[in-house]
């Protein structure tokens, strides 16, 4: 019987976590019970990119969004929705702003303002499956070049894209291939930086779990134009489910002859094969990863030389991120002109990142370059959670800064972003509301960075655990104003003097929160931060012994009630912490 | 050529100079901490990882490690500006800010690089205080001691014992602020392959790698009225003892050295190079041996401890070719505890021997149940050729006014064959002059074979012995001697006799002598002393040492007989690589 009914299911990492998997299964065992399963496929997507939504499902041909499904909620979808036809109202999404259910996807605030290049796939074809991918034109920007161009005129259009590195640095990945393509002859390299290790972004893996084939494709693309025969994807073991749709997807692409010898009859011999990481945030630094891959400690070597010329196994290679690969093949199917037409002058095409934080829409977008922070706020995420003021967004996670309300309405690209003390990085972005202490944020980013250091060079290693220990001293509120100078000598010393990019950025969450928030440090450095102890209701029995001992009667409360702190009269001596002894006093 | 610009100072360097060796052309002097270069030795460490060396470049933000950073056409280089100065400054600073405090009480005081770099650098304060590594000291073996709170991460220690040695027990782990150089899943030294070669201690710039502190029990032996403690002296500490008190290096001190030891209160001084000459005694006898008997070839050298070790655990199955021969030190030993006991009247229990070696190795080499007769092992205490200048210091004697002595009789005697033991292609030369008249039964002429000397990490000659093409190779450092191993073990190489020695030079770079900072010219100017003392030696064949043909004639018998066998010969036992 033909098949009448498509359901997506997401599979992304996030979605599996809350049960997609047993929907799947339950989905597929209902519609056997109904002796439905020719007409309606389940299928298993990749993610949406709306992960707080999840779990998510999509009815097609219908166009109906499910969000937050739960498992129960399987039995009333296939009842309400597949056999009677009705949508069920309760799973849609309801827009924070208008308070209304909402449909399509198409219609949320959320999509809307996305444009979809390296995310194209994501959510829409069955990852493993090469013949789904085959149908949105996979594998034809290979098929095109290995037969219409010269590794040269690939490099041609790289460069007429101007398409750049998405890892964070910007380089333009024409010209990075050029370099390794201009080497003498002999085995060369390309390799696919699947080291995601900032904080909060999850784009690469996303990209590899919804749409591992169109990674693998570029790869092939990659290696015609540098002359490398073979691609190595280096994946921290962490993402076991990107590992195994990647190997899916390269059995498949041997088995229809899209990897391996003579591909497509052109002559060209690629093949690709996985290398684990074991989840070093340095090893996504090319050399480093290089270190690793060759079963070394992953640490970072100093450039130049440069992996173009002395890469993996001392030859030329080139490294590039996810994400960069996946806007590969669009940008030879559609031309080059196309994707330098979207973004701004010095940054072509689209970046994805991973929205998060105090923000109602959480997820995953993809939006043209030159995109202002407000409207990917504001427009694409729905705004602050709890209408609360915005204060400022972390992008680049370690490495990057904080973007404040003064710039806004800044057009996001590499440039940009840098001019005001952030980066792009690989794409995290934090929304940070009127609540969030800035320090306590740089302390996080530090804390990070002082253990993810693969202690090579001196000012990292000790640099960053000193800055470290000096955030933690002011927040403990037992800093001095010196301190401040100190860290700030420190920062600017580890960014001069550090041997590989983690170093030399690591103290930017720090400079940066330092310039617009210099008064929240002084707060601490000068203790005039107010600071409060606080009871939790659910461990206080009301034996009254801490308003007892409150040498500023501030606590009140009944006997054998919860009791209150007053927050704006306390003093944060700790008489009432030592007092008690139920565990029910929190400190500041 | 390549045209730069240093702070002003326009000069033209050859392609490929870094901008430190740059910076020396014109009297520009940049600190450095973790950079070591022992160019002819093959030993480059370029890690780039202290950054106590960074310069500013014109048109780059970030600084430059002037030690790796290789110069361009155009170049502008600023070694002085203040963003150079403090960064070095900060980045010594931190370096200190992990450090123990114990300079006053530490082994390397006044001999430590990051003592001395605080001096030029002009640290008065340390700014950003704050946690230390707390690791625990390893004692574990008999001769190197480790403590990691003491390492400031140069690696060069790494690169000797990866790179040069090719052993791999040292390497950096952990992450953070708390990586630190170790065996892996820090093992205590004893556990692993270590070979104790001492090449890490020679290289690292602090105290974080040292020998085991053996001076308190030679001191203790000494005052003991009860124990006849004699000493012996290798062939390379008496042309580097001088550097311990300001004396040009390859100084060669043996008659003051002699003095130093009796005023120190050992009942006799004895020479390690009459142990060198009882080993040509054997070890050439083994070799004419195994060649007239079809004996397994080649015939590898035994002298070195910690080649010794290598091969145990690197090479187990090829226990059959090293030399059957105990290494000189423990011949002297040997012969000191039986013979010379008998002679003077002592019960060998009575007698302590004490070595004075260039060599960390030796110290776990004496430790060796095996060096040993009747649960008595051959020596007791071993020195470095550092602890003995310690001592001497301690002494108050004022070594370089001291008069010359003579060693003493019985085991005093020594031939020029035995002083080149010292020096790589020593061992194999004096063991090539006595081959070649046992063989021929001819007079050997031209004593000096100069094909077998030189500083290349592995070299080839062939000897014509009487019928014979002897193939002989030599190597120096681990990693050369695993080359020439691999060379043999796949036939792709054939030879009849072997010399291997761990240390780069030998024992003149062994890793007990005092410390050389990088400066490679001091282990040549040893390597000259070495051949100067042979060409001055009235006698410069083993066999012809009056000392050895009557310990034969005396006690022993037969060379390579069986009494030899007994006291004068050993056997291995294979290792585990860890």
């Amino acid at each position: 019987m033909k098949n009448r009914m498509s359901l997506l299911v997401c599979g992304g990492t996030g979605c599996i976590a809350s049960q997609s998997n047993e929907m799947i299964d339950l989905l597929r065992t209902k519609l056997a019970e109904l002796n439905m399963s020719d007409e309606i496929t389940v299928i298993k997507t990749g993610c949406f990119g709306f992960c707080g939504q999840g779990p998510i499902i999509k009815v097609q041909p219908d166009n109906v969004f499910y969000v937050k499904v739960k498992l129960e909620d399987i039995e009333e979808i296939v009842n309400e929705h597949i056999v009677k036809g009705r949508t069920v109202d309760r799973l849609l999404f309801e827009d924070p702003k208008e308070k209304e259910r909402v449909k399509e996807h198409k219609e949320m605030d959320f999509y809307k303002k996305q444009y979809r290049i390296a995310l194209r796939n994501c959510g829409f074809i069955n990852p493993e499956d090469i013949s789904e991918y085959i149908a949105v034109r996979g594998y034809e920007a290979l098929a095109t070049i290995l037969q219409e161009n010269t590794p040269n005129e690939v490099i041609d259009i790289m460069k007429q894209s101007k398409l750049r590195g998405r890892g964070g640095g910007g380089f333009p990945t024409g010209l990075k291939w050029e370099l390794t393509a201009k080497q003498p002859k002999g085995q060369k390299y390309i390799i696919c930086n699947a080291d995601e290790g900032d904080p909060g972004a999850f784009m690469d893996r996303s990209i590899l779990e919804g749409d591992p084939h169109s990674v693998l494709e570029a790869m092939a693309v990659g290696g015609y134009a540098t002359g490398a025969s073979i691609g190595l994807v280096y994946i921290r073991a962490e993402y076991p489910l990107a590992i195994h749709r990647l190997e899916t997807a390269i059995k498949q692409a041997r088995e229809f002859g899209f990897l391996g010898k003579d591909i497509f009859g052109s002559g060209f011999d690629f093949d690709i094969e996985i290398r684990l990481g074991a989840g070093a945030f340095v090893c996504g630094e090319e050399t480093a990863l290089i270190n690793s891959i060759e079963g070394l400690r992953g640490e970072p070597n100093k450039k130049p030389p440069f992996p173009s010329e002395k890469g993996y196994k001392d030859r030329p290679t080139s490294v590039n991120n996810v994400e960069t690969f996946a806007n590969i093949p669009p940008i030879i199917l559609n031309g080059p002109e196309w994707f330098s037409s979207i973004g701004t002058e010095n940054s072509k095409g689209t970046k994805v990142f991973a929205l998060a934080g105090k923000i109602n829409n959480i997820g995953l977008v993809e939006v043209p370059m030159g995109t202002t922070l407000r409207e990917i706020i504001y427009d694409i995420g729905g705004g602050i959670i709890d209408g609360k003021d915005f204060k400022a967004v972390q992008t680049g996670g370690p490495s990057g800064g904080v973007i404040t309300k003064e710039h806004i309405d800044t057009p996001i690209d590499y440039e940009s972003l840098k001019s005001i003390g952030s980066m792009m990085g690989s794409g995290g972005m934090i929304v940070l509301d009127e609540d969030d202490d800035m320090v306590e944020i740089s302390k996080f980013y530090l804390d990070f960075t002082q253990d993810e250091s693969c202690g090579k060079c001196t000012p990292c290693r000790i640099g960053t655990k000193r800055m470290y220990e000096i955030l933690d001293k002011l927040t403990s509120m037992e800093g001095d104003p010196e301190d401040l100078e100190i860290l700030e000598d420190l920062a600017v010393n580890i960014k001069h003097s550090s041997l590989c990019g983690l170093g030399q950025s690591a103290p930017n969450p720090v400079l940066s929160t330092l310039d617009f928030f210099r008064e929240e440090y002084e707060a601490y450095a000068y203790r005039t931060k107010k600071q409060f102890y606080k009871i939790i209701p659910d461990k206080c029995i009301g034996c009254t012994k801490c308003s007892r001992v409150c040498p500023v009667d501030c606590i009140t409360g009944k006997v054998k009630e919860v009791h209150i702190i007053d927050e704006d009269a306390c003093i944060a001596c700790g008489a009432c912490f030592d007092a008690c002894r139920f565990e029910a006093i929190e400190k500041p | 050529m390549v045209n730069i610009k240093i702070n002003g100072m326009e000069l033209k360097v050859p392609k490929g100079t870094t901008v430190l060796e740059a910076s020396k052309k014109v009297g520009v002097h940049i600190p450095t901490l973790c950079h070591l270069e022992l160019h002819d030795f093959g030993v480059v460490n370029k890690v780039a990882s202290c950054r106590v060396c960074v310069v500013e470049v014109e048109g780059r933000n970030t600084l430059a490690p002037s030690c790796a950073e290789v110069v361009y056409e155009g170049m502008e280089i600023r070694t002085d500006s203040l963003k150079a100065l403090s960064a070095r400054r900060n980045n010594l600073e931190l370096l200190l800010s992990n450090h123990p405090f114990e300079c006053l009480t530490c082994t390397k005081n006044l001999d430590c690089e990051l003592q001395g770099l605080a001096e030029e650098l002009n640290i008065r304060e340390i700014h950003a205080k704050g946690e230390k590594m707390c690791y625990p000291l390893d004692f574990s073996s008999n001769a190197i001691v480790k403590d990691p709170n003491k390492c400031v991460m140069c690696r060069r220690c790494e690169t000797m014992c990866n790179e040069v040695q090719t052993v791999g027990v040292l390497s950096a782990i952990n992450r953070g602020f708390d990586v630190v150089v170790a065996p892996a899943f820090n093992l205590d030294m004893i556990d692993t392959s270590c070979t104790y070669c001492g090449q890490c201690v020679a290289v690292c710039p602090t105290a974080a790698l040292t020998e085991r502190n053996d001076i308190q029990k030679v001191w203790r032996a000494l005052s003991n009225p009860r124990r006849h403690t004699v000493v012996q002296v290798a062939p390379a500490v008496r042309v580097a003892i001088g550097e311990m008190f300001g004396m040009e290096p390859g100084t060669i001190s043996t008659g003051k050295l002699v003095t130093a030891l009796k005023r120190l209160g050992f009942d006799a001084v004895f020479d390690t190079n009459f142990g060198a000459d009882l080993t040509i005694m054997e070890e050439a006898r083994e070799l004419v041996h195994r060649l007239e008997h079809g004996g397994t070839l080649p015939m590898l050298t035994s002298c070195c401890p910690a080649w010794v070790k290598f091969f145990e655990h690197q090479f187990p199955e090829m226990l059959d070719i090293p030399s059957s021969c105990k290494s000189p030190q423990t011949m002297l030993g040997a012969i000191a505890k039986s013979y010379y006991a008998e002679k003077m009247d002592l019960t060998k229990r009575r007698v302590r021997v004490v070595s004075i070696m260039p060599c960390v190795a030796k110290k776990a080499e004496s430790a060796r149940p095996e060096l040993s007769k009747e649960e008595n092992l051959h020596v007791d205490y071993v020195l470095s050729t550092r602890e003995f200048g310690h001592m001497i210091k301690e002494a108050g004697i004022d070594f370089a006014a001291l008069e010359e002595n003579e060693f003493d009789s019985i085991m005093g005697e020594s031939t020029g064959a035995g002083a080149i033991f010292g020096t790589t292609g020593g061992v194999i030369e004096a063991a090539t002059r006595t081959a070649y008249e046992l063989v021929t039964g001819e007079t050997l002429e031209r004593i000096d074979f100069d094909q077998l000397r030189g500083l290349e990490g592995i070299r080839e000659a062939t000897v014509k012995i009487g019928d014979i093409d002897l193939k002989i190779g030599i190597a120096h450092g681990l990693g050369n001697a695993r080359k020439l191993l691999e060379d043999i073990k796949s036939g792709k190489q054939f030879f009849h006799a072997i010399e291997i020695m761990a240390c780069p030079g030998g024992c003149i770079g062994g890793g007990g002598q005092p410390y050389h900072h990088g400066d490679e010219t001091v282990i040549k100017k040893r390597q000259a002393a070495i051949y100067e003392i042979d060409k001055n030696s009235p006698r410069r064949k083993s066999h012809e040492n009056q000392m050895i043909l009557k310990l034969y004639e005396d006690y022993l018998g037969e060379p390579y007989g069986k009494k030899a066998h007994e006291l004068l010969h050993t056997c291995y036992t294979p290792g585990e690589k860890i």
